[in-house]
């Protein structure tokens, strides 16, 4: 896999790491650097595609947020405030650099500068995707290394076929069952929607996330634990660990020490994936459950045709999903020794 | 192929539920009691023998709205999934075969779409443009693209390197024509297992879509927008809820089932599997 060639210059693909052999640091620095600026990248190209899409392509924004009824006083009154009477670049131009400065622009609806609407609710709906995060990972590790140890157990028969029930449903269908379960009709222990003032936190408000992370959890590790299930079997049945076993060492030591580190990129990985995955799924969860967080503020924002709010939530969105892709591929460069130092 | 699927189990199971709940969509506007907009019973009432799953928040009959609301979920998932399929093929056929330039460019477009989460993206393009159908089915199609023209440009790329393409062309055909007559009868099956894949999660797609009110369009009767009708009196009224969630789940696991059991088989002795 690796040719010495002193001096060669610094590979700079993502798609083959490891190939050149310069100093593995100075390599790693370069692909780091590479990566951020793909990152980067895509990011711009998703404000112009943003941008376009909901500023540019519909004959007139103005129309579109005030309907058909509007008179044309109140249009021109709207054109004015979105700046539509200039050209499209140059209203791009200000959003882009407004958007550097940290500035989203104002809310139609509201009134209010962006930013404050969507901050703390940024937080609300980060504290669902942590929370739902940091239980599904670590619950499918232990699903996922114990089904694979008793392979065609009665647990493992079970585990899987309730988790392929589980990866089927759509989360709302699962939301909605959970709902009928323990909050109406069968059992009333929990409240049916999270309905809290945004100005407080929803960690003290525990009754109300219970539901919500319950279901963001559920179907994401109906997956994840299949993955590290198949990934632990491959390397349970791999050389090195039947060796392990044939010296004698312990099978919990063989699990810990040689299995489980060479299980764990692809569950890295996994991770990054889900959790963009639960980042997409907090839009229909907080729609559901009225979670004041960022995914009820953009349906809001929809319903009230609030341009510069989808805009910028949207664009957060984007934000996060290419900020937790570029962290899981620096991740999986940490976790694999073998593309961390360049060694064969 | 087609013997060694139908003998697994999951496929089979998938299968019957997955028939079952077309043919209701399909058949069960000719049994229904009433129409999907008529005033039946005081809202929110139980199953009594005018309705047998009660009524609606607006007096309407349950079963009836059930019977007729399934019928755009199942084409527009068939429809939307095939589409994405398709264009999502058609890329990752050129990318994989071209390859180079033309291969990175397209993988990199393409990337910027994984940005979105699906449902933002739905959201996104519905806010701008308006509800319709067809716009919906497009959305979905399109946030389908990427992934599949992933799966399609690995799969194209490993058939290039094989002999009878390497043949073909030192005999000087057309490319035009080694893409469509050397590599794309070779990818038919993995293009199955993958529409197979997409139609299950157009299924969710679709369903979140009208539950957020950006698919079909009340008065129209549709599972997904049921759900978010009724919500309202689900304390008292469970099943305007429920029963168009169990279509949904029942759809959903059912073809979900048969795409696993497709691409299991496609794997061919698996070993990640509890044996079946």
């Amino acid at each position: 896999m690796v040719n010495s060639s002193p001096g060669a210059e610094v590979e700079l693909d993502t798609n083959v790491p490891g190939v050149s052999t310069v100093s593995p640091v100075r390599r790693w620095v370069g692909w780091l650097a590479f990566r951020l600026a793909t990152g980067l990248v895509v990011l711009w190209v998703v404000t112009a595609l943003v941008f376009f899409a909901t500023q540019a392509l519909p004959a007139d924004p103005a129309q579109a947020i005030l309907g058909t009824q509007a008179t044309p006083e109140r249009l021109d009154a709207l054109r004015d405030e979105l700046g539509l009477h200039r050209p499209v670049l140059s209203q791009y131009w200000d959003w882009l650099s407004g958007l550097v400065q940290g500035d989203l622009g104002t809310s139609l609806f509201r009134d209010e500068p962006i930013t404050d609407i969507v901050g703390p609710r940024l937080v609300n709906s980060l504290i669902l995707v942590f929370l739902s995060a940091g239980l599904a990972v670590p619950l499918s590790l232990l699903l996922g290394v114990y089904t694979a140890r008793h392979r065609g157990g009665r647990l493992d028969r079970v585990t899987f076929g309730i988790g392929m029930v589980l990866n089927a449903l759509p989360e709302f269908v699962l939301g909605m069952l959970l709902v009928i379960l323990f909050a109406t009709t069968v059992f009333n222990w929990l409240p049916a929607v999270s309905l809290f003032p945004t100005t407080e936190s929803p960690l003290s408000h525990p009754k109300e996330l219970v539901l919500p992370v319950v279901t963001l959890v559920l179907v994401p590790v109906a997956y994840l634990y299949r993955l590290v299930r198949a990934s632990m079997i491959d390397v349970l049945e791999s050389d090195f660990v039947q060796m392990a076993y044939l010296k004698g060492i312990p099978p919990s030591t063989v699990l810990r020490r040689h299995a489980l580190p060479n299980a764990l990129v692809p569950m890295i990985q996994a991770t990054a994936l889900v959790t963009s995955f639960l980042l997409g799924g907090t839009v229909i969860i907080e729609f559901l459950f009225r979670y004041p967080g960022l995914g009820s503020t953009l349906s809001d924002a929809v319903g009230n045709r609030d341009l510069p709010v989808i805009q910028g939530v949207v664009l957060v969105y984007a934000a996060g999903i290419v900020t937790f892709n570029v962290l899981a591929d620096i991740a999986t460069q940490l976790a694999s020794p073998r593309l961390r130092t360049g060694g064969p | 192929m087609v013997r060694a699927v139908s003998r697994r189990t999951e496929f089979r199971i998938g299968l019957v539920l997955a028939a079952l709940v077309v043919g209701l969509a399909m058949v069960g506007p000719l049994f229904a009691p009433y129409t999907v907009t008529e005033f039946v019973a005081i809202p929110y009432s139980d199953s009594s023998s005018v309705s047998l799953l009660g009524t609606d928040g607006l007096g309407r009959d349950v079963l009836s709205r059930v019977l007729f609301g399934g019928r755009n979920l199942v084409w527009m998932s068939f429809l939307s999934a095939t589409l994405g399929v398709a264009v999502g093929a058609s890329f990752g056929l050129v990318a994989g075969y071209v390859g180079g330039r033309i291969d990175a460019t397209i993988m990199r477009s393409l990337d910027v779409l994984l940005a979105f989460p699906s449902v933002v993206l739905i959201l996104l393009v519905v806010s701008m443009l308006g509800t319709s159908v067809w716009l919906v089915i497009s959305v979905v199609a399109l946030a389908f693209t990427p992934s599949v023209a992933r799966v399609i440009r690995g799969i194209t790329k490993e058939i290039s390197a094989k002999e009878y393409v390497e043949a073909a062309e030192l005999l000087g055909y057309r490319r035009s024509s080694i893409l469509f007559d050397e590599i794309l009868p070779n990818i038919t099956t993995p293009l199955l297992v993958e529409d197979s894949l997409r139609i299950r999660w157009a299924i969710t797609l679709l369903a979140v879509a009208s539950f957020l009110g950006l698919g079909i369009q009340a008065p129209n009767a549709d599972w997904g927008l049921m759900i978010n009708e009724n919500r309202a009196g689900l304390a008292t009224q469970p099943w305007a809820v429920g029963a168009p969630a169990m279509c949904i789940a029942a759809f959903a696991i059912g073809t979900s089932l048969m795409s696993e059991g497709l691409s299991l088989t496609l794997a061919g002795i698996e070993k990640s599997t509890v044996s079946a």
